[in-house]
């Protein structure tokens, strides 16, 4: 004000001002927090978070889809051929190189997210131009792993983490 | 300003008035000064207020029957069809009064574009009315949810998973938006809340809206500022009211003929299969007044750029004001602007087309082309032609080429013609 000599000299109410103004931030957002969080997945959907899955009646070439916290999951039990497509492409002509060694431990299953990683359409099985799966909603081509090969999607369809309870029996999550 | 004279007749009106002056606002609203030669192009932001309160007034009723729950939301939009009295003409007003909605906004935001009203003093005009634009947009995508039909569920999967090509926070966002692992039914209710909240606050928007264009007053057609009030202006009322009455007349029967009609022309056939979230529909497609950006998204390949493309679309409007270097605001008397003008219309109307067409050969190529031009023309032909375009002379006042002609497009070119002969 009058002063001008003090004008940037810190002051006792200036640390008053931040310290309050501190402290209103910190209490503003623990207000703000339940309010942000309450639309993060609540108890009862984290709660169905795997599934089992009985494969015993599936022949080589058939594919099962089935509902994982809400998502397809597609289950594949490849033929001879598919899986030798799958292991023989160069790793090179990839846009998200992934070896299928590392997508499918068991060769002949092939066990993915069946949800494009594009905008979350569902692909069709067994089309494309890579005799995999086809995205309709925007032309993403996946080969017989699962693999992005042309298309918009940034990555492969994701692998979930599953596991054979037994040699009939998948759990998935 | 004959505001600030203003005193209510009646005693008690000035013992109201003295405490809060509402009457005084109202006899801004009826004497406000607005130009004399408004076209049919102006009679849009009234015909906008009578589509917000016709959503409003036909939402609320819906929301008395409708059940935002994914196991009931879709049988009990049927029995809204069905059952409840005149509910088929209530959903039917709500869902086509959404398309005519964005049909009134599109003319509304063209005719600014034509005649520079987003040009300097009316810049946050502009910039609220994009804002209140991308709200619209929202509560659209939102209210096309509730169904709960296959478009409904495969289009909310498709829009938030765009959150999802944000880098590092896109996963978290993405499922803090579902409320879950993917679109559920928490996704549906709180779509539906915002879906309730959103038109209040476009309420909000639409009196600053308003509030603003009070300020420097409308914009006309030759585009120049005119004194208020003047020869050059009419009271609001009843000159504009009963005008825009007319219009809004017109309007309604454009909306009645969809209504009766065709009401499910604009609309989807695959919304009336219950979601399932195992099939994804063959071909998903938003609604109309989506497409052209749904378009510049696919036109990308690359996941997080399409994303930006889609949304610099509409962000680039508000920068317009700024991006647009003339001075002369009406394309009345801008010769090359008028042509770039109706070559971006039909540059939106391609990418519409195109929008709705599936992604892939020559509708790929065209859809490039036609995003290219889009941001091009903004960002090039807009700034170069300030400087480049020699614009017609600007008449004084909104008189005075009323005494040789009207400001409207076919006589300018008249005018323009004469000038050129004389030359």
């Amino acid at each position: 004000m009058s002063d001008q000599k003090d004008e940037k000299k810190t002051n006792r109410r200036d640390f008053l001002f931040t310290a309050t103004a501190a402290a209103g931030a910190v209490g503003v957002g623990a207000a703000v927090w339940p309010l942000v969080d309450q639309m993060n997945p609540d108890a009862s959907v984290k709660a169905l978070a795997s599934t089992e899955v009985d494969v015993s009646s599936m022949q080589p070439g058939q594919s099962l889809t089935v509902l994982w916290r809400g998502k397809p999951v597609f289950i594949k039990r490849r033929t001879e051929d598919e899986i030798k497509k799958a292991r023989t492409v160069d790793i090179n002509d990839l846009k998200h190189p992934e070896k299928d060694e590392d997508r499918a431990k068991n060769p002949e299953w092939l066990v993915m997210l069946g949800i494009c990683t594009h905008l979350g359409c569902v692909p069709l099985t067994d089309k494309g131009d890579y005799d995999g799966w086809f995205c309709p909603c925007h032309g993403s081509h996946y080969d017989t792993s699962g693999r992005i090969r042309k298309g918009p999607a940034p990555t492969n369809m994701e692998i979930p983490k599953y596991e054979f309870v037994n040699t009939n029996t998948i759990k998935i999550g | 300003m004959s505001d600030h004279e203003y005193t209510p007749s009646s005693k008690f009106g000035k013992w109201f008035n003295d405490r809060l002056p509402l009457l005084t606002l109202a006899n801004h609203l009826t004497d406000y000064p607005t130009p004399k030669n408004l076209n049919y192009w102006w009679t849009f932001g009234g015909i906008l207020t009578f589509c917000l309160i016709t959503q409003i007034v036909t939402g609320l009723v819906l929301a008395m029957h409708y059940i935002a729950h994914a196991d009931m939301a879709f049988s009990s939009v049927e029995h809204i069809m069905r059952d409840v009295n005149y509910g088929w003409l209530l959903r039917y007003v709500h869902a086509n009064g959404a398309s005519m909605f964005f049909l009134a906004v599109y003319i509304h935001i063209f005719r600014s574009l034509f005649y520079g009203s987003y040009k300097s003093p009316r810049e946050i005009i502009w910039i609220l009315g994009i804002i209140i634009y991308l709200l619209m947009m929202a509560a659209a995508f939102m209210g096309y949810v509730l169904p709960w039909g296959q478009m409904s569920f495969w289009g909310a999967t498709v829009i938030t998973n765009l959150f999802s090509a944000i880098p590092l926070v896109g996963e978290s966002i993405t499922t803090w938006l579902w409320g879950g692992y993917s679109v559920d039914n928490p996704t549906l209710t709180r779509f539906f809340t915002l879906h309730y909240l959103i038109p209040f606050l476009i309420l909000g928007l639409v009196v600053l809206h308003i509030w603003a264009l009070h300020v420097p007053g409308n914009n006309n057609p030759v585009g120049i500022d005119i004194k208020k009030p003047s020869k050059d202006t009419v009271p609001f009322h009843p000159y504009i009211v009963i005008k825009d009455a007319f219009a809004l007349l017109m309007f309604c029967i454009v909306f009645a003929l969809f209504v009766f009609y065709q009401p499910n022309i604009l609309g989807h056939a695959d919304n009336y299969i219950e979601a399932d979230p195992l099939v994804t529909p063959a071909h998903i497609v938003p609604e109309w007044y989506l497409l052209p950006f749904y378009a510049i998204l696919r036109s990308v390949p690359d996941k997080l750029m399409g994303v930006v493309a889609m949304l610099s679309a509409i962000l680039i409007l508000a920068a317009l004001p700024w991006l647009d270097t003339s001075k002369v605001r009406s394309a009345v008397f801008r010769p090359l602007f008028r042509q770039f003008y109706w070559i971006l219309v039909a540059d939106v109307l391609i990418l519409g087309y195109v929008g709705a067409m599936p992604a892939e050969g020559l509708y790929l190529l065209i859809a490039r082309v036609a995003t290219v031009y889009y941001f091009a023309h903004f960002l090039i032909i807009l700034p170069v032609l300030g400087w480049k375009e020699k614009t017609t002379p600007l008449p004084l006042s909104i008189t005075e080429p009323v005494l040789g002609g009207s400001p409207n497009f076919a006589t300018a070119r008249i005018d323009e013609k004469i000038q050129k002969t004389i030359k």
